[in-house]
């Protein structure tokens, strides 16, 4: 408890009740959709005080089950973010390998140019990369719709600093007994990075799930929306929608599989995300 | 042997060989392309020359381009210190090894993990005339409802809300990381001083965090001055450009008006900017590490 030193137990205790009383609005735009999301649509065009009313219905939800447009959002949504993390965990294990243990011509100034590739904001590549895609008919794809994330340097940088963390006696010691440099990194080297994976994983899958300004101008036929932006594209027509029940129940629904992620990795997605921003 | 194991040898290049393609292709040379396409006059399907700086006087003469410029400072400057504020609040206040401490953090964070377009379906149901939580709040109050997305001030001030809502998971954790680096042995030493309370924390807690505010501070900037999804989806910039910041005005500029030569020149200017906080960020992290 020293650590709180300069806080005594009472002020502790103010502070942490006035965080709880925080905590509360920050709940309640969620707790009030939730509600919503459990309302029927008539009941909510008449005026949205039924949500306290205290009538339930699961309908939304089954409209949802019912609609084939949400599905298909969402398995875009999951083939893109599983097919874009497999690809920066794959390409970046690689590479991280080489840049940490391997010696070849230019590792240092490539290195170094890789890393430069951290302080590069997405408007400043996104007109290009649109023209880029254009030329090669990519749009409206899912390799199209997974690649630009892949080139982030993120990862690289990130498996570097754990490639070089490894003891070098470990591969040295593979090295005598004849093993190729591929099968060092596949069965004595790779093993060892499953922390850090686990990390880079969560975190570009994370990022795919929620990406929103690259699908929404790659992705632009309605079979081709992931998630993120089929929900965009819902609340795009809000006044008019008579559907507000509908609505919340998507965000729900939308919303439901990056907390559980959350919720069952929790220390890992806050490593992640900070990890991420921290650089 | 180790020593053919440090050989230089370019079949070792091979293990970094896909990662390099793609970030030739899709970073490194997409940068270059934008440089040379912001002088360019280009539409969506072509280009038709090379006009020079032409692009660039033509955006800083678009009286368009200075009010983004002022909203997208305008909302950094008000958003970033209620961010690290509020982070520093709820890292002091949940610094403790409870369990309802835990799960507070666990809720702060949680708005963290949300996509954009979640984010703002969330607060157009809090913040819509009429049907919004607000709005029956406010005539449960009796008071005069606002339209919150389409006034003038107002609009803005309501992207700011729901930002901050997505964004303060992420001070709060890096502020808590820092605080709980302190030696404890500080603290001890401050009290057989009889140090009181508020010149322990004067003292001791802001000097050794204060790295970490700076660099969360900077993190906020570079983020914020990104800030795009929020104002698209929640006002669309409106009402008359009050809330549209530069990101939305290169997204008008390049995919909707599609002037590309004069949203890749926008773009460039904004990189500009981002290039020199982001240069402060590593500045800051590099102090910070040491």
């Amino acid at each position: 408890m020293s650590a709180a030193a300069p806080i005594s137990r009472d002020q502790g205790r103010i502070l942490f009740w006035l965080a709880v009383v925080l905590s509360v609005l920050m709940l309640a735009p969620m707790a009030w959709v939730l509600l919503l999301s459990f309302t029927e649509n008539e009941a909510l065009s008449r005026g949205t005080e039924a949500a306290f009313g205290g009538h339930f219905t699961l309908k939304n939800y089954s409209d949802i089950a019912g609609n084939s447009g949400v599905f298909r959002w969402f398995l875009n949504s999951l083939i893109v973010a599983v097919g874009q993390t497999s690809g920066v965990l794959i390409m970046s294990s690689l590479a991280g390998y080489a840049f940490a243990r391997l010696e070849w011509p230019g590792r240092k100034v490539i290195f170094v140019i890789v890393l430069f590739g951290l302080a590069v904001p997405e408007q400043a590549v996104i007109i290009p990369r649109h023209q880029i895609f254009t030329t090669l008919n990519l749009h409206n794809t899912y390799i199209g719709l997974m690649l630009p994330g892949m080139s982030l340097p993120f990862g690289v940088f990130l498996m570097t600093q754990f490639f070089r963390a490894i003891p070098s006696e470990i591969d040295e010691a593979a090295l005598l007994d004849n093993a190729s440099r591929f099968r060092i990194f596949w069965k004595v080297l790779l093993p060892l990075t499953l922390p850090a994976q686990a990390t880079l994983g969560i975190f570009t899958f994370l990022m795919a799930w929620n990406d929103y300004w690259w699908p929404l101008i790659s992705g632009t036929d309605k079979e081709m929306y992931t998630l993120t932006i089929g929900i965009a594209s819902s609340q795009v027509n809000f006044a008019q929608t008579e559907g507000l029940g509908f609505l919340a129940a998507q965000a729900v629904f939308a919303a439901i599989p990056v907390l559980i992620v959350y919720i069952i990795f929790q220390r890992h997605v806050v490593t992640a995300v900070s990890g991420g921003a921290v650089k | 042997m180790a020593a053919l194991h440090r050989q230089k040898r370019l079949s070792n290049a091979l293990f970094a060989l896909p990662y390099l393609v793609v970030f030739a292709a899709l970073l490194a040379f997409p940068l270059g392309w934008g440089v040379y396409l912001s002088m360019q006059k280009a539409d969506l399907f072509g280009l038709y020359g090379f006009i020079g700086t032409n692009n660039y006087v033509r955006v800083l003469n678009d009286p368009l381009f200075w009010q983004a410029v002022r909203v997208t400072l305008l909302f950094v400057a008000t958003t970033v210190p209620v961010l690290v504020g509020l982070g520093l609040f709820l890292a002091l206040a949940l610094n403790r090894r409870t369990r309802g401490s835990a799960i507070l953090r666990g809720a702060f964070f949680s708005s963290t993990v949300l996509s954009v377009t979640i984010v703002t379906l969330i607060w157009r149901f809090v913040f819509i005339p009429g049907d919004g939580l607000l709005s029956i709040g406010f005539e449960a109050m009796g008071w005069e409802p606002i339209g919150f997305l389409s006034t003038r001030g107002w609009s803005l001030f309501s992207v700011g809300i729901a930002t901050v809502w997505w964004c303060l998971g992420l001070p709060m954790i890096l502020i808590l990381a820092a605080l709980q680096q302190i030696p404890a042995d500080l603290y001890e030493a401050a009290a057989l001083d009889n140090a009181s309370r508020w010149r322990m924390f004067s003292r001791i807690t802001i000097p050794q965090i204060s790295g970490t505010l700076i660099l969360v501070a900077v993190i906020q900037i570079v983020m914020q001055f990104q800030l795009f999804g929020q104002a698209q989806l929640m006002t669309n910039g409106g009402p008359n450009g009050s809330s549209r910041p530069l990101v939305l005005y290169i997204y008008r500029t390049a995919f909707e008006n599609w002037d590309v030569g004069r949203g890749a020149a926008a773009s460039e200017l904004l990189f500009l900017i981002i290039l020199a906080a982001a240069m402060l960020q590593f500045w800051v992290t590099r102090r910070a590490n040491r």
